[in-house]
């Protein structure tokens, strides 16, 4: 009988990957021309890109006019994209009717804020609580006065001048950063055992979701001085505020209950019979979890909303968006084939580096948070 | 039938510490009844448990076990009967329900850990926030369960990196960390792998030793052999027999509870 018993005296060496699985040729062979439908996919992206991009990178910078091009060479047929007209009315795209020697208030406000949030933002920087108190409750106030003037000897700026860039921050600042706490209110609200709250809840969420933001928008504007007391007047921007940021926390209650959903009933139960009361339950155990969850969507809505900030041109502001309307269709000393494009390829970038930071963010952050996940 | 297994722990057990008061009541339930909506899950439930008892609760699935301790510090609710936990009746008022859940100490079937915060976390939480006691002093006191629970050098790890046994240990240590009078377990083990159930059954002994009043829903028979004072078999919502252990396995009454145990005993 043989003796089938075998026991390993030494292990094998790690020996090198072989060829076809490192290098540039296998990363191509695996990526782009793995089997024949990839490859034919491949050649098809190449062959979109080389007819796109040729025109597009001559019309955006060979032949296009520099900032500190002419009129006259903007009108030239075989010139791109008119810079110069965006750089030119630089200003009015970023401030709006706001009084030009009085701009270094509004640039103070920009400096400020970005001062206060980037810090926030990287997560090693200490002092984060006294950073967001900061930045949630001073910088506010500091920039109202600021930017409105009025105290202080500052002259006084009535928002009606207020536009651009400027006005499109402080919307979508404001009502990203003020819908979130009151959407988890509305979330938990419609998760109450207590019907009153429940209705209400759910009836503000229903209500607000199912009317379109324009008609928010509208009614703010021009019903909610109808039910006012003859005289008394609500600032425009402040309607608009309002507005965008009552329609977007009924958006972010949603999303926050969707996350609520994901937390399994032993987690609402393990912090209950530590003796937790609601509240902590929720701020300790219940939202961290839940609010992770929820970062693409609640990012998403931040994006979709800071877009939607351009709807307040129907209310009479000028936005980014309607402040480059405006010159195009006003600015007859830039009168040119080229100019709208332009000054629209301008909104367009400034909408899509904000936006895409955020998103970019926002990865980051989901990648961060998931430590506690990881094995 | 759920998982039922006997694990033993090998080791004496320590009896001196372990003394049923004979007039102090820990925990009185009375004439109790209890339904989901038509469904009548608990029936005339009767149960007096005085300080420093342990008490096994067994019964196949479904028959209210894990719904009568969640009674007890009403993560269920009850409809009929009272239910009085070291001398705070339960009802619907709110702040009579945090008193007792500071007192009572519950540990789940799936652990049920904070999973985004650190073990360390995860039990100086409630005594920080709940009795106000300050964070080094927490931090202190959770250390020395996490030692008692022997697993101190995993305190700065998150629950997922733990394996069952471990994270079941720690959520005692969790309970723990809040001094509680009594202890709730429900099915403690019937989660884990059978190498960890005895690493768990080792932690609750040691809890008994010291005296702790316990109620353990579990289908560990060899630790209600080993530990309780009293095993209370149940049955379509009602407690149909309770006896002392050597009695209630050597010669069960009720011709339910043989059958049960014809099963389940080998």
């Amino acid at each position: 009988m043989t003796n089938i018993a075998y026991v390993r005296s030494d292990f094998s060496e790690a020996r090198a990957a072989p060829r076809s699985t490192t290098g540039v040729g296998a990363w191509l062979h695996k990526n782009l021309f793995a089997t024949s439908t990839d490859a034919v996919l491949t050649l098809l992206g190449a062959l979109f890109l080389l007819w796109v991009l040729p025109p597009l990178v001559n019309f955006l910078f060979i032949h296009a006019v520099g900032i500190n091009g002419t009129v006259e060479e903007c009108r030239l047929e075989t010139s791109g994209a008119c810079w110069a007209y965006v750089w030119s009315e630089m200003e009015f795209f970023i401030y709006g009717f706001y009084d030009i020697p009085e701009v270094w208030r509004p640039n103070i406000v920009f400096a400020l804020g970005a001062l206060l949030l980037v810090p926030l933002l990287i997560p090693r920087v200490p002092f984060k609580r006294a950073n967001a108190l900061l930045l949630l409750i001073a910088f506010p106030v500091i920039s109202y006065y600021l930017l409105a003037g009025g105290a202080f000897g500052l002259k006084p700026m009535p928002t009606e001048k207020w536009g651009g860039l400027l006005v499109t921050l402080i919307i979508s600042a404001v009502g990203i950063i003020v819908s979130f706490p009151l959407g988890i209110i509305l979330a938990l609200g419609r998760q109450s055992k207590m019907p009153v709250i429940k209705v209400l809840c759910i009836a503000f969420i229903e209500l607000i979701r199912a009317v379109p933001l324009i008609t928010i928008l509208f009614m703010a504007s021009i019903m909610l001085p109808l039910f006012m007391p003859q005289g008394t007047t609500v600032d425009k921007l402040l309607r608009a505020l309002v507005g965008v940021t009552l329609f977007s926390a009924a958006y972010v209650a949603e999303i926050v209950r969707g996350g609520l959903q994901a937390i399994p009933r032993g987690q609402y139960e393990a912090a209950a019979s530590l003796g937790l009361s609601y509240w902590k339950q929720m701020y300790f155990i219940i939202l961290p979890q839940a609010l992770k969850h929820v970062i693409p969507g609640i990012v998403n809505n931040a994006i979709a909303l800071f877009k939607d900030t351009s709807l307040v041109y129907i209310v009479g502001m000028k936005d980014l968006l309607e402040a480059v309307k405006t010159k195009n269709d006003t600015a007859l000393e830039w009168q040119s084939a080229n100019t709208p494009t332009t000054g629209y390829i301008f909104a367009a970038m400034v909408f899509w580096s904000f936006c895409f930071s955020m998103s970019r963010y926002s990865m980051y952050m989901e990648r961060r948070l998931n430590t506690g996940y990881k094995r | 039938m759920s998982q039922v297994s006997e694990t033993t722990v090998e080791r004496e057990i320590d009896t001196s510490h372990m003394q049923v008061s004979e007039t102090e009541v820990a925990i009185d339930v009375v004439n109790m009844h209890k339904w989901y909506g038509d469904f009548h899950v608990l029936r005339d439930i009767n149960l007096r448990v005085m300080t420093g008892e342990r008490i096994v609760i067994a019964g196949p699935s479904g028959s209210g076990k894990s719904t009568l301790i969640r009674c007890i510090n009403r993560l269920e609710e009850h409809q009929e009967g009272q239910i009085i936990v070291n001398g705070t009746e339960l009802t619907a008022d709110l702040k009579r329900i945090d008193e007792v859940r500071r007192e009572v100490g519950m540990v789940f079937q799936h652990f049920n850990l904070f999973p985004h915060l650190t073990i360390l976390q995860n039990l100086t939480l409630a005594p920080i926030w709940v009795r106000g006691i300050p964070k080094a002093e927490a931090e202190a006191t959770a250390m020395h369960y996490l030692e008692r629970v022997k697993i101190p050098e995993q305190a700065n790890k998150y629950p997922g990196q733990l394996s069952g046994g471990q994270q079941q240990r720690v959520a005692i240590a969790r309970s723990l960390c809040m001094q509680p009078k009594i202890m709730l377990f429900d099915e403690p083990t019937s989660a884990l792998d059978p190498e960890m159930v005895k690493e768990v059954l080792e932690v609750m002994i040691s809890l008994a030793e010291d005296g702790m009043t316990m109620i353990c829903v579990t289908h560990e028979m060899g630790f209600a052999r080993q530990v309780a004072n009293r095993v209370i078999f149940m049955d379509q919502g009602q407690i149909i027999e309770e006896n002392e252990p050597e009695a209630f396995f050597s010669n069960p009454q009720h011709e339910r509870t043989k059958l049960f145990l014809s099963q389940i005993l080998h």
